[in-house]
């Protein structure tokens, strides 16, 4: 259907928004997933309740998450630079995709925490659990399902992320699908991106879900 | 006897939305090593902030509490947290960890402890065989029944080896059945261990199953506390009046009427008390309600009578009664 070069490009798009996807959920859990925990822990109903810390938290994540994608995008490009010493191609996107990834990462992390029923909890620390005992060997375990679903939904979300970036140069399909479906009004190259995309999306959340269901032993 | 136990003046109140509610005041008691002491009251006593003052779960705003002799409110976080691992705690809806399996269930509080992984996994089999449940170590909570769940609660918890284990409505999810399969498995690890046990409930019932003494609970106060036989025989206060009374609230119907409660024991059961008062004093009179029950191995009766109109006959009747060292109290005024 298309010649060498728009397949090679194609290809390299996919991986570009792979990469970018999969690195930007993995950082966005190294600082989204203790951000969750602590916003659990330290609500009035958690372990280790703390208003001050709470309270900040809650309006960084709150803040961050009302700023929409496309403007973040631009907002953090000097900070871009600073990291990785340009503002465009996938690697750079990596950072702004990071920044939006972290609180929203955060925020289904806390609500997966909440969902452990408060009496197991109760059980543990009336066994001599402390707060670490309890983080790591009751709530992250008994959240596990729900958590793996935060983390499909997470990567869905970033992947349309990471296509918005395309806009800036960003790289990846959603940039091939700006540069020739938009400018160069090459209608077949940007559906073809689009069916990319969705096939993407599809696997990931098919993985992501199956692993969740097969780890999940709830069920009788 | 020594002391495993004794609350020292407990008060605990919570702020809540509309003002605050005290829902431990003023508490003190005690109870003795290898005892089975039960704490009853209706819901919304303060039974359940009771029993989590015993291990700090909530800390009480004053008061002491002493385990064992060790004054709890005095301990460090640390100390306290190794200080609980010796007192055991079974829950209304059995709380285990749902992704673990029954045998890493049980193996939990000695993680917790430091236990090696495999000395862990060798006790908790043991544990599991003292509950009856060996076939089920590989199985999920979700996969067992409210009683195998309990079951395998209990058993987690000896395997912590407790000094004392706290059972807060222990039974309240389980159906008659199971409730009575529960209450002789605690009675037998109580024996066979000694642990001293405090059960938690609104339920006569389980109190005269499995206590040696009682404390009821109304409003956060302990308004009555003793043996269970003297509780059932003589209940001093409303409260206890109306938990003894509870269980046949279809008697609310004749409320109004000159009613009297006698309690029998062993000794009068098999005397044919009633066919006598009717027969001296020639007018009928009504049970309502009557049921003989084992508190500790003695049987204990009790009726409702429904007196006749005339208040001269009934005196007499009431007199009688008493001349047979019946217990006799008017319940004219009750739930």
């Amino acid at each position: 259907m298309f010649d060498e070069t728009i397949r090679a490009m194609l290809l390299e798009g996919t991986w570009a928004t792979l990469y970018m996807t999969l690195i930007s959920t993995l950082f966005g859990y190294i600082i989204g997933l203790p951000l969750g925990i602590v916003l659990a822990v330290t609500d009035k109903e958690g372990i280790r309740p703390n208003a001050v810390v709470y309270k900040i938290l809650d309006f960084i994540v709150n803040l961050t998450r009302s700023i929409p994608f496309l403007i973040l995008l631009i907002l953090v490009m000097p900070l871009t630079k600073a990291i990785v010493g340009q503002s465009y191609g996938s690697t750079a996107t990596i950072v702004p995709l990071t920044i939006a990834a972290a609180p929203f990462i955060g925020r289904m992390v806390e609500s997966s925490l909440k969902e452990v029923d408060q009496g197991v909890v109760e059980a543990a620390q009336s066994m001599g659990a402390g707060t670490f005992t309890v983080i790591w060997r009751v709530l992250l375990v008994e959240a596990r399902t729900s958590l793996l679903v935060g983390v499909t939904i997470a990567i869905g979300t970033i992947l349309g992320y990471s296509a918005m970036a395309g806009v800036v140069g960003g790289g990846g399909l959603g940039d091939i699908a700006i540069r020739y479906g938009y400018y160069r009004y090459e209608t077949e190259i940007m559906i073809v991106t689009i069916v990319i995309l969705v096939i993407l999306v599809q696997i990931l959340q098919g993985f992501g879900m199956m692993l969740s269901q097969k780890l999940d032993r709830r069920r009788a | 006897m020594e002391q495993m136990i004794r609350v020292e003046h407990i008060s605990k109140t919570f702020q809540v939305n509309n003002g605050q509610v005290d829902a431990v005041k003023d508490i003190s008691f005690s109870i003795e090593k290898g005892d089975i002491f039960g704490i009853i009251g209706l819901s919304g006593a303060g039974k359940s902030t009771l029993v989590r003052c015993l291990n700090l779960l909530e800390k009480p705003d004053e008061g002491n509490v002493f385990i064992d002799g060790k004054n709890l409110m005095e301990l460090s976080q640390r100390q306290l947290r190794k200080e609980r691992r010796e007192i055991g705690m079974i829950f209304q809806h059995f709380n285990l960890l749902m992704q673990r399996n029954v045998l890493d269930n049980i193996c939990f509080p000695m993680e917790i402890a430091g236990v090696s992984k495999k000395e862990a996994k060798k006790r908790a089999k043991e544990f599991l065989e003292t509950v009856g449940l060996s076939e089920k170590a590989k199985a999920y909570p979700a996969q067992l029944s409210g009683g195998q769940k309990q079951r395998v609660a209990i058993a987690r918890v000896l395997a912590a080896n407790p000094k004392i284990l706290l059972c807060d409505e222990a039974t309240s999810a389980l159906d008659p059945q199971t409730t009575k399969s529960i209450l002789s498995l605690l009675k037998e690890i109580n024996q066979k261990y000694g642990i001293t046990i405090v059960v938690i409930t609104h339920e006569m019932a389980v109190i005269q199953e499995i206590c040696s003494k009682v404390a009821v609970l109304d409003h956060g106060t302990l308004v009555e506390s003793g043996s269970v036989e003297e509780l059932f025989r003589a209940p001093k206060t409303e409260a206890a009046k109306r938990l003894i009374l509870n269980e046949f609230r279809h008697v609310k119907e004749m409320k109004g009427r000159h009613l009297i409660r006698v309690t029998f024991d062993g000794k009068t059961a098999f005397e044919p008390l009633i066919g006598n008062v009717i027969l001296e004093y020639r007018t009928p009179l009504n049970i309502l309600y009557a049921n003989t029950r084992t508190i500790n191995g003695n049987a204990e009766g009790e009726m409702i009578l429904q007196l006749p109109e005339s208040a001269e006959i009934a005196d007499h009747m009431i007199a009688y009664f008493k001349e047979q060292e019946l217990g006799v109290e008017e319940v004219d005024d009750y739930v």
